[in-house]
């Protein structure tokens, strides 16, 4: 613990837009957007933080600023300390931008592609930022908060198969469950956990449907 | 360290050089149902004559969307939904998230509950290692190491089955606990599983160690270098067979692993064979841990019974105390409740570093919960190992690396 500490005091003795973030286990800190690559280039070559964990990003819900942040968590593999850094992403909310750490971390690649498939972050940079779970082409970006859990239908991948099947990839039916419970403050019987969406099911169809 | 890293694909894109292809070059699809590919994983390669001259591995052909799901449910209705992470060891998943949320929680469990905990990840880390044995042997054509290791893998599922009354999908922990402690006699069994199955392991490695077509096949093979594999993210046995040597049971201890004496095998060369010998090792090393769990096996109890807003009270106390049914009624309703705060935990599963990151803002519900799955990383390696490999090493090479699918793909 006390590597990631010392770490944490010579990034932040060395740039001063840095400042704490709140955190349970590891130290943790905000980086401005700008300055996130030369403050984890630092971290890597003179941190010894040589191995990056893991690299996601935080949906704060429509309009919360920043609405997005991208958190990045790195580890040692000589000190075994461990760290998180955090910067917000800049705007608009369609295509929230950060920018890409694929040179630092080849490790990244793959990371960042799931990132922008889930919520359409741009990593600016990125040699290669295509949708990694989801289909090419897959209009929507499934962990964004407005995106409702039952799914929303969309065409089918393949278009040919599409066109001559008249399929489509279709909402799962929420009659039944999953049973969702709900956070925040709220009164018992709306906390409790039912199916939230009770106008349509296997049997019977979607109203507008 | 003070290294960038070039981007073929970006470099050439750059220098304006479309590359285009030469005709006798072919483009082949590799799964997503093929044995090799040890479920849904897809292959698009290129191929020059039998060289690889690219592969680009496709995704997403099992994905549930696990993490949008644990934004709608309580802590405790997603522990099932660990068991399919890597399904070949649910009981160390379930105890990577238990972890992770205790840690978000504050909660200590005690000396008991770790123990079991303990216990029940190394059997899976075992189980999770024979299959990947198996299912390694069956790609090089050893057919014989699969019927063996399938044969011991049975004997824990039956103790996995009366452990938790389930053979595969365990769900075993619950935030702050487990569901029930070890049945009666129970641990003498497992203590006879280790005395049969040290002298089945050491049979069935012999089987492929000194086979002179497995070394053929596997020795010099997919070699990852040191550097290489901690670029890009590798962890697990992938990485120790690297000859780096990471452990998170030993670097970072976590449900009182620092008790226990065991051993971190590391590779020399990082090529299929180290992989393969790191496993075996990882499988005895185990073991040890399984029998000293044992010995030292704490008394007192199994849960938290300080935590009472995150486990949920015993039966009998809830049907006799109104009380403590309301209390039950509570964390079945709204969850354990979880203060705000965000945590990272990741633990050494069988794979690699299972990390959960729980973003929470209170309550039941996690908002944001990351899974950071060993297999997704290590798989991104791929398209850098396969460069200019045969095509015949892919499968080797992807048997070595021993993915789960349902774990990278969430």
């Amino acid at each position: 613990m006390s590597a990631s500490v010392d770490a944490i005091s010579a990034i932040k003795a060395k740039f001063s837009q840095i400042t704490d973030r709140p955190s349970r286990d590891c130290p943790a800190v905000d980086v401005p957007n700008a300055d996130i690559v030369t403050v984890l280039r630092t971290l890597r070559d003179e941190g010894g933080f040589d191995l990056l964990s893991d690299l996601t990003a935080i949906d704060w819900a429509e309009g919360a600023s920043p609405r997005f942040t991208a958190v990045y968590h790195l580890y040692s593999t000589v000190s075994h300390a461990a760290i998180r850094v955090a910067t917000p992403c800049i705007g608009e909310d369609s295509a929230p931008t950060v920018p890409s750490v694929v040179t630092l971390w080849p490790a990244a690649n793959w990371h960042e592609r799931e990132a922008f498939d889930m919520f359409g972050i741009k990593f600016e940079t990125h040699p290669d930022l295509r949708r990694i779970l989801m289909w090419d082409g897959y209009p929507y970006h499934p962990l964004r908060k407005e995106f409702p859990l039952a799914g929303i239908e969309t065409a089918l991948p393949d278009l040919e198969v599409a066109e001559e099947t008249k399929a489509k990839v279709i909402a799962a039916p929420m009659m039944g469950g999953p049973f969702v419970a709900s956070a925040g403050e709220m009164n018992l019987t709306e906390a409790e956990p039912r199916a939230k969406d009770e106008s349509w099911n296997e049997r019977s169809a979607k109203p507008d449907a | 360290m003070a290294t960038e890293f070039a981007f073929p694909d970006s470099a050439a894109k750059a220098a304006g050089a479309e590359q285009d292809f030469a005709p006798e070059k072919m483009s082949l699809s590799m799964g997503p149902s093929h044995p090799s590919t040890h479920g849904v994983l897809r292959l698009q390669m290129e191929l020059d004559g039998e060289i690889l001259v690219k592969c680009d591995p496709v995704l997403g052909y099992l994905h549930r969307g696990d993490e949008k799901i644990a934004e709608n449910m309580t802590y405790n209705q997603f522990v099932p939904y660990t068991d399919r992470l890597d399904y070949l060891a649910p009981l160390a998943n379930n105890m990577a998230f238990a972890i992770a949320v205790e840690r978000l929680a504050g909660l200590e469990v005690p000396a008991r509950c770790q123990a079991i905990r303990v216990l029940t990840a190394e059997m899976a880390r075992v189980s999770a290692h024979l299959m990947g044995l198996g299912a390694f042997g069956l790609d090089v054509g050893a057919w014989t190491v699969l019927v063996h290791s399938l044969n011991q893998r049975e004997h824990l599922y039956k103790l996995f089955e009366e452990l938790t009354g389930a053979r595969f999908t365990t769900s075993y922990t619950r935030i702050g606990g487990v569901t029930r402690d070890v049945p009666e006699g129970w641990l003498g069994r497992v203590i006879e599983f280790c005395d049969r199955f040290e002298p089945a392991l050491e049979e069935t490695l012999a089987l492929l160690t000194r086979n002179k077509i497995f070394q053929d096949r596997t020795v010099g093979v997919g070699i990852i270098s040191k550097e290489d594999a901690i670029a890009y993210g590798l962890t697990g046995p992938n990485l120790r067979g690297s000859g780096v040597s990471l452990d998170l049971r030993k670097d970072k201890p976590y449900s009182g692993y620092e008790q226990y004496e065991f051993d971190v095998p590391i590779g020399s060369k990082g090529d299929c064979y180290d992989r393969y010998l790191c496993r075996g090792e990882e499988m005895r090393q185990s073991v040890r841990i399984i029998r000293q769990v044992i010995a030292k096996f704490p008394r007192g109890d199994w849960y938290a019974k300080d935590a009472r807003k995150i486990f949920a009270p015993p039966k009998d106390k809830i049907l006799t105390s109104m009380e403590e049914l309301i209390n039950n009624f509570m964390i079945v309703t709204e969850g354990p409740q979880i203060p705000a705060g965000e945590v990272y935990f990741e633990a050494e599963n069988p794979k690699g570093a299972l990390g959960f990151y729980i973003v929470s803002k209170g309550g039941g519900v996690p908002w944001r919960l990351k899974i950071r799955s060993p297999s997704f990383c290590n798989l991104s390696i791929l398209p850098k190992v396969c460069a200019g490999t045969m095509i015949s090493d892919v499968v080797t090479l992807l048997g070595s690396l021993d993915f789960v699918m349902g774990e990278c793909d969430r």
